[in-house]
């Protein structure tokens, strides 16, 4: 457990009286890309939500168990969200571009941590974001354009730039390409193995494949429990629990 | 049931309900075609009442202003000016309007003019007090009942006793036509003077600002109240009995009818903390209480309609609460909110009898110029002039009522305009 960035004990998320996730324990590496898989509804979503403290918007949900980021426990009253949502970006499902300008949604996250102190650090910031999210290229002439005239998978790569510019140490995607087409989406999974290298990345998908091109471990979730986690390599070609060996195959969800 | 049986059935019932399609249609277009018919003759009625109204019957007066009368000198300063005796110029100028006049006569013509030729014949002497000791023609605002007799409105064929004026009367009416000593202008009292007992000089600029200086204050008390409960109820608040029950009696306040605003702006603005009554300051705090679930429903609405995702975003990069919803919900709820502020506000605008309960169908001859002076409002001057049994008022009543209907017209343009100015896609 030397590199652990996060590591989940014995999570369970209530969403009323329904329980979601069953006691769920996972260890997460620096720097890797973990995939979250399972079929719909099987709590994924809701593991990721976790991680950065967004499940407190949703009023019925009730989160147990403890989450430590580096070491610190964020399931807790004396959290403060705020700052470990500067820590962890989120990435999510659909593109949420803010309808404001492309330099003003990427600006917005440094804007109010109060990371820069002139225009011109701004300016370095959001170009820099801009250029790791790999945007930066077709949208230089347009900064002052809305960020919602992009196309799709733009967006999507818009709203990594705003989750970058925070400088975060941790990225959650929600299933960042199931609103693109197949270039699109082609783009995204080489950026996602390009932040790799910066970044420790946590993908919820859909997509086998997917799962398979860009991440380094994987986490097999049914019914809210958590019921194999490996390498991906691994749990692709030859996972331990029949389950798992029945879902990759394409046997059920 | 075989094949062919079904088919026969199908089509025998297609035309039943290609039949039911088409009435359904007519029906519409008959509905729509008979609320238009009742607008277009609303409309139709007020305008050919109320266009007149924009017209005033002036009359050519030769006025002497000799000095002995005036008890003046041309080196008289402004202020001894100010107090010169033009009653008595004018008293002379009507003893001369017809030659040969007896005293009964002249108490005759003098009912052909308006009370503030007095008023009209000393302005023009202090714009150019070089006329002194010369002879002016100068045209004066005739009577009301001259005016109403020239547009055709009083009929001329009723007996005499039932007339505002005389057979004598008509015929000099009929001599200043006949010798172009009498024409129609544009009435520009109407709107630069305020109540009057004498319908030639009255105007809608008083009623007119005090609506202004009413909304003006609905505006300042509602809005930011309006805004910060629907932000506070629909981001903030816990969902619980308490603010449910809340919201319940809001949508139940907005149905409350406006007179028990009224009285409660009687019993508690007026009584308890001694307001001034008749004031804009009170109707609009009155009006406010009125406004406000109007535009709490509207802000909350527009609140719903922001994505979540937007917020969520914004949530996600680390915003507080406070940031992520002043920041990204509410500019977006905005331009939603300010059409509901509008629509508001217009109903304000013709809100009649909460106004009547605070005093503001006081008789008010006086322009306001403050938020605690008396004034009237645009739709208790209207009813103030219905109720008038002068003539010369109706047309004024319908053309107030257009002037509040052109009001409301540029509120909604303004509305509309807001809407397509600051709607975002997202």
């Amino acid at each position: 457990m030397s590199n652990s960035k996060i590591l989940a004990n014995g999570v369970d998320v209530y969403y009323g009286s329904k329980q979601a996730l069953f006691g769920i324990s996972m260890d997460i590496k620096e720097k890797e890309v973990t995939a979250l898989i399972g079929p719909s509804g099987c709590g994924k979503s809701t593991f990721l939500r976790c991680i950065n403290r967004m499940n407190d918007l949703i009023e019925i949900c009730k989160v147990s168990g403890s989450i430590k980021v580096d070491n610190e426990e964020i399931i807790s009253e004396k959290t403060d969200v705020v700052s470990l949502r500067s820590k962890i970006g989120m990435v999510f499902q659909k593109p949420n571009p803010f309808p404001k300008s492309i330099f003003d949604n990427v600006a917005y996250g440094p804007t109010i941590h109060g990371l820069v102190d002139s225009k011109n650090d701004l300016e370095e910031i959001v170009h820099s974001s801009l250029k790791k999210a790999g945007l930066f290229d077709e949208v230089k002439d347009r900064l002052n354009e809305p960020g919602t005239s992009l196309s799709g998978g733009q967006q999507q790569r818009l709203c990594i730039a705003r989750a970058i510019a925070v400088n975060p140490e941790i990225i959650l995607m929600d299933e960042p390409c199931s609103a693109l087409d197949p270039i699109a989406t082609a783009i995204i999974e080489e950026l996602i193995d390009d932040l790799r290298l910066n970044y420790t990345i946590i993908i919820v998908t859909h997509s086998m494949q997917q799962a398979a091109r860009v991440s380094q471990k994987t986490c097999f979730f049914h019914l809210g429990e958590l019921i194999e986690t490996g390498e991906t390599n691994k749990i692709f070609t030859n996972p331990d629990n029949t389950k798992t060996q029945d879902y990759i195959t394409g046997r059920f969800g | 049931m075989n094949n062919s049986v079904a088919k026969e059935k199908i089509i025998s019932l297609r035309k039943k309900r290609s039949l039911e399609d088409m009435r359904f249609k007519y029906y519409g277009f008959t509905a729509m075609c008979l609320s238009l018919a009742v607008l277009v003759f609303l409309l139709y009625t007020i305008f050919s009442k109320g266009y007149t109204a924009f017209q005033k019957t002036i009359v050519l007066l030769e006025v002497d202003y000799d000095q002995e009368v005036l008890k003046l000198t041309p080196d008289s300063s402004d202020e001894e000016m100010e107090k010169g005796k033009f009653f008595r110029v004018k008293k002379q100028a009507i003893e001369n309007f017809f030659p040969d006049l007896s005293k009964s006569d002249i108490k005759l013509v003098k009912k052909l003019f308006s009370i503030n030729v007095d008023n009209e014949i000393k302005h023009y002497f202090l714009d150019n007090p070089e006329v002194i000791n010369t002879k002016q023609q100068i045209w004066v605002t005739a009577h009301s009942d001259v005016d109403q007799l020239l547009k055709g409105n009083s009929r001329r064929d009723v007996p005499e006793d039932r007339r505002k004026l005389n057979d004598i009367q008509l015929s000099y009416v009929d001599q200043l036509v006949e010798e172009k000593r009498v024409k129609q202008v544009f009435n520009n009292f109407f709107f630069t003077k305020a109540d009057s007992r004498h319908p030639e000089i009255a105007g809608v600029a008083g009623s007119f600002m005090g609506s202004l200086f009413t909304l003006f204050t609905v505006f300042i008390l509602s809005f930011p109240v309006a805004i910060g409960a629907s932000v506070y109820l629909e981001e903030f608040a816990p969902k619980n009995r308490i603010t449910e029950l809340i919201e319940v009696n809001i949508s139940n306040l907005a149905a409350v009818p406006s007179i028990v605003f009224g009285l409660l702006g009687l019993g508690v603005l007026l009584n308890v903390f001694g307001l001034p009554r008749s004031t804009p300051l009170v109707g609009g705090s009155v009006l406010a209480l009125m406004t406000l679930p109007t535009i709490i429903i509207a802000c909350r609405a527009s609140l719903k309609a922001v994505p979540p995702s937007i917020k969520e975003g914004a949530l996600a990069v680390g915003a507080t609460k406070t940031q992520a919803v002043f920041h990204h919900v509410v500019p977006l709820a905005l331009p939603g909110t300010l059409t509901g502020t509008i629509i508001g506000l217009a109903q304000a605008l013709g809100e009649t009898a909460p106004l009547i309960m605070i005093g503001m169908i006081a008789f008010i001859p006086n322009i306001p110029t403050g938020l605690t002076e008396p004034s009237a409002a645009l739709p208790v001057q209207i009813y103030l002039w219905v109720e008038s049994a002068e003539r010369g008022f109706q047309e004024k009543s319908a053309a107030a009522i257009m002037v509040i209907l052109i009001f409301l017209f540029m509120m909604n343009a303004i509305a509309v305009f807001l809407r397509n100015r600051f709607e975002r896609k997202w």
